[in-house]
């Protein structure tokens, strides 16, 4: 494989001058994708910096009740703090969702927001792929695409994007955090990831040569009572094939507020606003859950062989507001 | 208290950790790709990246001029080898081994170069490097049961067997099964993979391999490489994993070709992308059963074809449609193996081949067929339980089936099952339990082995055997341990190293049941030896024994193991999620030499069993001709979370008449399992699924209702 340099930050203005030092260099988290990418040939960067040892790596209560999450801190240690857990139990179900125990220990949160699809075209050098080489194509449309995008996917692209940690930050009004040279930025999640479109190799808005350094989580007592369920192939250790983050307030039998966000159906974890629309005051039972799922997935536009994936969400949003309205109504 | 001595008590039939557990689970017991040479070399194979054509040019100048770089081997330059002979298994390799003999490609990849370099990254950096141009040709990939050109071929068994009038069967039941069944393209992946070092010493080859016979491999070596037997030496002392898969293959011969070219130890390891197209794989199969019955049950009719794929340079056929051939019995009794050929790779044995696909047709025609009859499903085996082979006429040596059914029953608690599908309910869970029949034939091959009475009182066993990860090692000291009525720590056995002389592979649950053959015999002539003589010299007793004789000698029977699987499951039809909550097999397996490491096999291959129903499938991408995701990330296996409760448990199964007692355990834990998923399905859902595995889409495509 390529030779690739190793250099390792200790503080933030150093990872960014590392990482300006030179062409062709990458950030280093947990390193359970890029270092997998880096196997398969698909990422050949020639220097990485190694960021996991940034002071980034806690989890703090904001003054207005939200939290800000460190970019460093590992998935098992954010699925695991007792206010992740208190105040928006979806977050950590969804982290404890993703990977295998190994692999929590080591990924991080701003990892987890950068990783790549999965879709078997983009990890194989051999094949075209407009996200790994623009323009070349985009075998999935006419090939394997079981689980591929049936949301706001482009002929370009219709792969899905794996996370489901940002499927739950998305459903919360995630801020991302970021450090550039010229000084701090940030971007609410939601448009952090930018649409398909005709350049799916540009997955964010982040600016070059930015450094994740944390998630926002604005306050958000609606997500004390949230869920996050995922479906997979296997009963784990494998991508989702759908998933929905949801937090449900009712109150007298009728919503109040409702957050949902969709995983595995587009190249982005998925904001499900439409529904939400539907959903908020509506009466909290299986019709109108329905009819909120069913105004979500007005827009899908199923492959040949992935439409079952529209019936897939479709009954996992419903069953997941179903035991968010049986636990209110407890 | 004073113990009186009592009469040595057995080893055989008491549990025993492996006795090489420790330097496993140390890290201290070194697999092929670990063993240190001085020297080392590193071999990295470059895969064609079209599925058919020819290779036009391979431009190494570049690559040649690159850090580290020795060589480049290809068609264009490679030592030529010999394939036009009868391997150690009595057929002749399969032509895929032979790297670079040619400019053809007959798959997608397939090895088209190697590039060896002082360091294995090296040799990556270059092998990925090289360019490789290709006269690309339209490829014929896509496999399906009604390919036209699909033929009959005999394999290890006959391509066809049939006796009565298949039409009229049918036409004079009360009850007929008309269906058919498909299952996908599967991978052994081992956990090891496969590594091999070759060295030229002297005038001798050293090969040190991970593969499932040292003999086998040394053996296929000499002959396609035109060299005295007795040069080659091929060792393999521990192997992690080889369910049919580690053979002779390419990288045992691309490692003797660039160790030959470059004088020096060459290693080639395979990376788990390459494994799918260079280690085999079980076909796909497309299956199609006709069962005619009587309205009890009792079989009329019996017809099972099955067509596998095969590729264009061996013809390897998946022998599913065997298995009715000593199971079940009918006036009119047809079977057909066919085979495609396509521009894939060839397969090759993968755990129970044959059995595993067609117990999982069968077995579930025999679950639909119960249905219709409106009988228990065991109770539909009982009446169906033949006297005879039913194709050999021959007569069975014993028959556990219906006591394996008694005894399954009995702890899964199939009594106070209510036969009716889509009944039971548990939040969004449907729950459903199911059974099928497990068989596998019993067959020894001769062996040779040397059992040495040392002068300190030990012993020692050499024996060319194979420790896959099966615990051979450990059964065959207990073996060894008794022949020579001594305890096993007073018994050390030497395996996989084909200076040992021949003996059967690890494969075809032969393995135990033939090794302990010829260590038992070689133990009895030391015995008599030591009886007669006048003590040890330095040197040792050494004697040896060939059961080839023996192994001919023994009057044809059917002989099996049998089984029978439960399987209870849950399945949420919103998401299409199947979880098996538990899984119970009673098993007829001879005599167990461990009980340990025998549960090990049983559980393993049931394991494997809820896999292939749920979730095994390599896919292919027609439009390449490749697989789509080829890692472990995209073959899904069956993870911990997806196995939660399973039991294996064996009656006793003794043949006085059988010189050894011992039958094959390795393949019949996998045998029925799928099945007996499958059937646990229907039962929670009421819908079928005919084609594996049974994946959330299709179980939410299938109209199976909602919760």
């Amino acid at each position: 494989m390529k030779e690739f340099a190793y250099q390792r930050a200790f503080d933030v203005p150093g990872a960014l001058a590392l990482l300006d030092a030179g062409s062709d260099a990458r950030f280093l988290g947990g390193g359970t994708n890029l270092v997998d990418l880096m196997k398969a040939g698909v990422e050949r960067p020639a220097r990485l910096v190694d960021v996991r040892g940034l002071p980034l790596n806690r989890v703090e209560p904001t003054a207005d009740g939200g939290l800000r999450i460190g970019a460093t801190v590992t998935n098992s240690d954010l699925a695991a703090h007792p206010e992740v857990r208190r105040r928006y139990p979806a977050l950590a179900q969804a982290v404890l969702a993703g990977a295998s125990g190994q692999l929590r220990n080591m990924a991080t949160v701003g990892g987890n927001l950068l990783q790549r699809t999965r879709c078997g075209y983009f990890t194989d050098v051999t094949r075209p792929c407009n996200k790994r080489v623009p323009g070349s194509g985009c075998p999935a449309v006419e090939g394997e695409h079981r689980n591929h995008a049936i949301l706001g996917a482009s002929g370009h692209c219709v792969a899905v994007h794996p996370s489901d940690m940002a499927v739950a930050l998305t459903a919360f009004d995630a801020v991302v955090s970021y450090e550039t040279a010229d000084g701090p930025g940030e971007l609410p999640l939601t448009e952090f990831y930018v649409p398909v479109g005709d350049t799916p190799h540009r997955e964010t808005s982040l600016p070059r040569g930015a450094l994740i350094t944390g998630v926002i989580l604005p306050p958000a007592p609606v997500a004390a009572r949230s869920r996050y369920r995922k479906v997979r192939e296997r009963a784990s250790y494998a991508f989702a094939i759908g998933s929905v983050a949801a937090a449900l307030d009712v109150e007298g039998g009728v919503v109040r507020e409702a957050r949902l966000a969709l995983g595995a159906v587009a190249s982005r974890p998925w904001r499900a606003r439409a529904a939400e629309r539907a959903l908020t005051g509506a009466r909290a039972d299986g019709e109108a859950f329905a009819a909120a799922a069913d105004a979500e997935l007005a827009a899908a536009n199923p492959l040949p062989r992935n439409a079952y994936k529209v019936a897939l969400t479709r009954n996992l949003m419903v069953a997941v507001l179903t035991g968010l309205a049986e636990e209110a109504a407890r | 208290m004073t113990t009186v001595p009592t009469a040595r008590e057995g080893s055989v039939g008491t549990a025993h950790t492996r006795v090489e557990g420790r330097e496993k689970v140390t890290g201290a017991a070194r697999y092929a790709g670990e063993v240190r040479f001085a020297d080392l070399a590193h071999g990295w194979f470059v895969l064609s990246t079209v599925a058919r054509g020819r290779v036009r040019s391979v431009e190494t100048a570049g690559v040649l001029a690159m850090p580290g770089v020795l060589t480049v081997l290809h068609h264009g330059n490679a030592p030529r080898v010999d394939t036009g002979y009868i391997g150690f298994l009595g057929v002749p390799p399969d032509p895929s081994c032979a790297v670079f003999q040619h400019d053809r490609v007959p798959h997608l990849g397939w090895p088209v170069a190697l590039v060896v370099a002082g360091t294995s990254e090296q040799a990556r950096e270059a092998a990925e490097a090289l360019v490789v141009r290709y006269e690309e040709e339209p490829h014929d990939t896509v496999f399906t049961g009604e390919r036209p050109d699909a033929y009959d071929v005999d394999g290890h068994v006959p391509a066809v067997t049939g006796k009565g009038d298949l039409e009229a069967g049918l036409t004079a039941s009360a009850v007929v099964v008309d269906a058919e069944y498909s299952t996908p393209e599967e991978h052994h992946h081992p956990m090891e993979p496969h590594a091999a070092t070759a060295r030229r010493d002297g005038g001798r080859l050293e090969v040190v391999d991970s593969n499932q016979g040292a003999a086998w491999v040394a053996g296929d070596l000499a002959r396609l490489f035109s060299l005295d037997p007795a040069s080659v030496r091929v060792r393999s002392e521990h192997v992690g994993g080889g369910f049919g898969s580690k053979g002779i293959r390419a990288h045992q011969v691309a490692a003797v070709m660039a160790s030959t070219v470059l004088g020096r130890p060459v290693r080639v390891v395979m990376t788990r992308r390459q494994m799918f197209s260079l280690a085999g794989h079980r076909s796909p199969t497309a299956q199609r059963i006709r069962l005619g019955a009587d309205a009890d049950g009792r079989l009329r009719a019996l017809e099972h074809r099955s067509v596998s794929a095969t590729s264009t340079v061996y013809e390897f056929v998946e022998p599913s449609a065997s298995v009715a051939r000593a199971m079940y019995d009918a006036a009119a009794h047809h079977t057909a193996n066919r085979v495609v050929r396509l521009d894939v790779p060839t397969p090759t044995w993968m755990r129970a081949p044959g059995e595993a696909p067609g117990s999982f047709a069968l077995e579930s025609a025999f679950d639909e067929l119960a249905e219709k009859c409106g009988v228990d499903p065991i109770e539909l085996r009982a009446r169906n339980e033949p006297e005879r082979g039913p194709v050999s006429g021959l007569p069975f040596s014993d028959r556990g089936l219906l006591a394996c059914f008694r005894e399954g029953a009995r702890r899964f608690g199939w009594a106070d099952r209510d036969p009716r599908p889509g009944l039971r309910r548990e939040g969004r869970w449907l729950l459903g339990t199911g059974t099928a029949a497990a068989s596998f034939p019993v067959m020894a091959r001769p062996s040779t082995a040397a059992v040495t009475a040392e002068a300190d009182g030990t012993f020692t066993v050499r024996i060319s055997a194979a420790d896959i990860g099966t615990g051979a090692r450990t059964a065959l000291t207990l073996v060894a341990a008794d022949a020579l009525e001594t305890g096993p720590d007073r018994v050390r056995v030497r395996i996989g190293d084909s200076d040992f002389g021949p003996a059967m592979i690890a494969g075809g649950s032969m393995g135990t049941r033939s090794w302990a053959w010829a260590i038992t015999a070689a133990a009895a002539g030391l015995r008599e030896r030591l009886a007669a003589g006048t003590g040890v010299p330095p040197q040792g007793i050494t004697v040896r024994s060939d059961t080839s004789a023996a192994v001919d000698a023994l009057p044809p029977k059917e002989r099996h193991s049998y089984g029978a699987q439960f399987a209870e499951v849950a399945v949420d039809t919103g998401t299409g999620e199947v979880r098996v909550r538990r899984m119970l097999g009673v098993f007829a397996p001879g005599r167990i030499v461990n009980p340990l490491t025998a549960r090990n096999q049983f559980v393993g291959g049931m394991v494997w069993g809820i896999s292939m129903a749920l979730h095994e499938e390599a896919v292919r991408d027609a439009a390449s001709g490749g697989h789509y995701g080829a890692d472990l990330a995209g073959y899904h296996v069956a993870t911990h979370a997806d196995v939660p409760d399973v039991e294996a448990h064996w009656i006793d199964d003794p043949d006085p008449d059988d010189p050894v007692g011992i039958k094959g355990i390795g393949e019949i834990g996998i045998v029925g399992a799928a099945a007996a998923v499958a059937n646990a399905v229907w039962h929670a859902t009421g819908v079928r699924h005919r084609d594996l595995p049974i994946r959330p889409d299709r179980v939410l495509l299938s109209g199976a209702p909602g919760v």
